[in-house]
């Protein structure tokens, strides 16, 4: 894969944070974190709640300023843009709790994501084309969708913005678990089109399914990196809770 | 892959709580050394500064009445002018029936703080901004209620009876007294208030208001609570404002200037501080004496300041003088002491 | 029933008022107390302009209308944006200490007489009758209708413009539209534009009709679009058209009843709607 040869050979992440130390009012929320999503990767962040996830993604998209450490995007430092400003250039997210415009319609919500576009593949009748039950409703008001359909209209918007990079903020959040499995299921659908995603899930066997690389965070620190070939079952466990007394495996490519 | 252990938590052992600092003892013997030598200006200064003071007791009061509203228990009211002028007729219609005015002074305020129960009544579930425009239509609402009554004045107003006979020296004095008296026990009972039980209240509200819900705090009961005694305290403030023109004039006591008054010299001086009201008040005196009063240049300029210290410097003059130095006049929080560190509130 | 026809008239011009006071509210949950003082404003530098170059009435709509739209946006995006960082109590304070200064500024700078535009047209300040009892100024038709069409026209322009979608969406979450590309500082600006554009049209509208003093911002103007905003519900236009109809014809009753009367009768409904259903008479959303 692409991915673990850039990762292998040097390249520069297409986007990064370092050292990032994020706080929420007095809480120390993120304490030092530390890493590198590179093109084409599934770059899943893993642990429970109160972890610190959400928070990271936040961070990383500008709606919450870190108090130390950077993000950067294509090797440029953005920690000091504004959120439109970054996805502009092509950071978009899909906020968690979906996040639609609840008195536009299906369709109006779409176009509020293509106005501020980046040349790109995403055009409206694509998304009509990628989910196809959305054409007969565009005109609705998203409130009468149900969570999935919600969730992919969300995603929707996101591409329509034609990012190189998509954050997922907890899709399966609120969903049946067979609607999660299909909307994840389109993932490789949208790699096609030269997409890098970076998601936060709380549900791990999924995450693992998906990722290319997972990064776990317990109360604010990494307590796990690497790919999901790579960890065994009880790593992931142990640093999902934070048991002691697991054993550490070093890789030769640590991918920083 | 890396693996990193986790942290513990500081225990906190050694924790000492205090009320308040060793000063709180000086400040209360210089209140009452300044309480004194005011209660004496009678007998040392002109009259015309007497009548000047009164007119700063007056906006001192409201100022604090508002602070304690806005600044401690959130609620924006730009109609407490209802009250004022509410404490002004009730004196006047005890006027009327033949009991001095001074003598009317303590019902006008209990009397402003019955009325202010209906009316919380009716505002009590608007938030913010729907609250901020609810009391301004009671209070316009309130003066052509009352303006339909002829009998108290209707639309022009009518002198203030009881006066007759009164020697004018002496009346300037009695009123001096009135305005200290009301002052002094304004801020004693706000101080009192926001020392106890409902200070603490209200902070919780401030940081955080579900939480302060879930934990058993009577959140509503507070606020309600604020709301009469600000009532109370705007209408005792209206009975010296009838006193001290010797008539009351719909136009003149349910005026919103006096929101404006009380809102600016509040910000200006300190919102959400005890002692904020007391600096913003010196501010206006001073600027309305230099700009030859009732001009509207002082409102005008009092305004422009208002806004510049509400967007720049949110705990106003005090406030910039409480970070510098880290004291407080009037202490109503507390002070934790960890080991060897202190930290504040 | 001239009464109630002169009402809803009237409730043109108020909702004309309102609806800049609802788009600044709905959109940036500002509550703007100087939202009269700016119309007022405004038909002052209508006066003015008109004094001062001759032009004829109408031009000065041309003029006036769009200058306090810039304004508007300038203002949002300095002060009030700034007060809105702060905090809900901040850009209450804000706005009042504005709605004070504007006010005794006027007072300083024009002393407290009242002043009217005048129209200059026989034909305006005449009335036409039906039967023999109903007579209904021109001009007050005239301004109903400008009324109908500016608050159509605000309706397009909110559901079918890219801006109009924006502010729509901005006014949901701000947030969500941030991270779709969208600054929402800008889009408050023009949210405020169109504030102040309108206001300053009912204004001008409103000196032709009436007389415009220093104090009529609040006196007046103010309530009766918070009057008109509450009673129709936040949140739709038309619901704002409505609920200055209402206004205006419950005010009218009052006046039949007691001409002194009117205004009162006013703030009596504004209150009981207040009091009994805050979200107003078409709302869809409940606001507690």
């Amino acid at each position: 894969m692409t991915a673990n040869g850039d990762r292998t050979n040097g390249g520069t992440p297409l986007l990064e944070v370092r050292d990032l130390v994020v706080h929420h009012g007095q809480l120390r929320a993120l304490e030092l974190i530390s890493f590198g999503v590179f093109p084409g990767e599934v770059y899943a962040i893993i642990g429970a709640n109160g972890a610190g996830k959400s928070t990271l993604l936040r961070t990383i998209a500008g709606l919450h300023q870190p108090t130390s450490g950077s993000v950067l995007f294509d090797g440029q430092d953005v920690t000091g843009l504004r959120p439109e400003r970054r996805a502009r250039q092509g950071i978009a997210m899909v906020p968690e709790g979906r996040r639609l415009f609840g008195s536009l319609s299906v369709q109006e919500n779409l176009q509020v994501g293509a106005t501020y576009a980046r040349p790109g593949p995403w055009t409206i009748e694509r998304v009509y084309e990628t989910f196809d039950w959305m054409r007969a409703r565009r005109n609705q008001r998203t409130a009468q969708l149900s969570g999935g359909e919600q969730q992919t209209v969300a995603i929707g918007r996101a591409l329509l913005t034609n990012p190189r990079v998509l954050l997922l903020d907890e899709l399966s959040l609120g969903l049946a678990p067979v609607i999660v499995q299909r909307i994840y299921g389109m993932l490789p659908q949208l790699l096609q089109t030269g997409l890098t995603v970076l998601l936060v899930e709380q549900d791990v066997s999924q995450a693992l399914r998906v990722a290319s690389h997972i990064h776990c965070l317990l109360e604010g620190r990494t307590t796990l990196e690497g790919r999901p070939a790579d960890v065994t079952a009880g790593q992931v466990e142990a640093a999902y809770f934070g048991l002691a007394g697991a054993a550490a495996t070093p890789q030769p490519d640590e991918g920083e | 892959m890396s693996m990193v252990k986790e942290t513990t938590a500081v225990p906190v052992t050694d924790v000492r709580v205090t009320r308040s600092q060793r000063n709180v003892a000086w400040t209360a013997l210089v209140a009452l050394v300044i309480v004194i030598v005011l209660a004496l200006f009678p007998y040392i200064v002109y009259s015309g500064t007497t009548t000047i003071m009164v007119q700063a007791f007056i906006v001192l009061t409201l100022a604090s009445m508002w602070n304690l509203l806005a600044g401690y228990a959130g609620l924006v009211s730009v109609g407490q002018q209802a009250f004022v002028g509410i404490g002004a007729y009730f004196v006047l219609i005890l006027a009327l029936h033949g009991i001095s005015p001074f003598a009317a002074l303590p019902f006008a305020a209990i009397g402003s703080g019955a009325v202010a129960l209906p009316l919380w009544w009716l505002v009590s579930r608007l938030r913010s901004g729907y609250f901020a425009i609810a009391t301004w239509v009671l209070a316009a609402t309130v003066m052509l209620i009352i303006e339909r009554f002829s009998s108290i004045g209707g639309g022009t107003g009518m002198p203030l009876p009881g006066f007759t006979g009164l020697d004018p020296v002496l009346l300037t004095a009695y009123t001096y007294w009135a305005g200290l008296a009301v002052t002094v026990l304004a801020m004693v009972v706000i101080y009192l208030l926001l020392r106890g039980r409902l200070g603490l209240v209200l902070t919780a509200i401030r940081d955080d208001e579900v939480a302060a819900r879930s934990s058993g705090a009577r959140v509503g009961l507070a606020r309600l609570l604020v709301f009469v005694v600000a009532g109370a305290g705007c209408g005792a403030a209206g009975a010296v404002l009838a006193i001290s023109q010797l008539q009351v004039q719909p136009s003149a006591v349910f005026s919103i200037q006096w929101t404006a008054e009380m809102a600016f010299a509040t910000i200006i001086g300190g919102l959400g501080t005890i002692e904020g009201p007391i600096i913003g008040t010196a501010v206006f005196m001073v600027l309305q004496q230099t700009l030859q009063s009732y001009n509207a240049w002082y409102l005008i300029i009092l305004g422009l300041v208002a806004v510049l210290v509400a967007l720049f410097a949110r705990r106003g003059l005090w406030g910039l003088v409480d970070e510098r130095l880290g004291i407080r006049l009037f202490p109503v929080g507390y002070w934790l002491h960890t080991l060897a560190r202190e930290r504040g509130d | 029933m001239n009464a109630v026809i002169q009402g809803i008239l009237t409730g043109g011009l108020y909702a004309l008022f309102a609806c800049g006071l609802s788009l600044m509210f709905g959109v940036m949950k500002v509550v703007n107390l100087a939202h009269g003082d700016l119309a007022v404003v405004a038909g002052y530098v209508a006066i003015g302009v008109i004094t001062i170059t001759h032009v004829p009435v109408l031009w000065s709509f041309l003029i006036v209308v769009p200058v306090m739209a810039v304004i508007g946006y300038v203002l949002q995006r300095t002060i009030i944006q700034g007060a809105l960082d702060r905090s809900a109590l901040t850009t209450l304070l804000v706005t009042f200490g504005l709605s004070v200064v504007i006010e005794n500024g006027l007072l300083q700078f024009f002393t407290a007489n009242s002043h009217g535009i005048g129209v200059g047209l026989a034909l305006i300040t005449d009335s036409f009758n039906i039967g023999s009892q109903i007579q209904i100024p021109y001009l007050l038709v005239l301004i109903f209708a400008v009324a109908v069409v500016v608050l159509l026209g605000l309706q397009y322009f909110l559901s079918r413009s890219v801006y109009g979608r924006l502010i729509r969406a901005v006014a949901d979450d701000k947030e969500a539209a941030q991270l779709a590309g969208a600054d929402y500082r800008h889009v408050f600006g023009i949210a405020a534009a169109l504030a102040f554009g309108t206001v300053a049209l009912a204004g001008i509208a409103y000196g032709m009709y009436a007389q415009l003093a220093p104090t009529t911002g609040t006196d007046t103007i103010l309530l009766f679009a918070f009057a008109a905003v509450v009673i129709g519900g936040l949140g739709s236009l038309w619901g704002t058209l409505l609920g200055g109809i209402v206004l205006g014809v419950a005010q009218q009753i009052g006046a039949q009843i007691n001409i002194s009367d009117e205004v009162l009768a006013g703030y009596l409904v504004f209150l009981a709607v207040l009091v009994l259903r805050p979200q107003g008479l078409t709302s869809r959303r409940v606001r507690s």
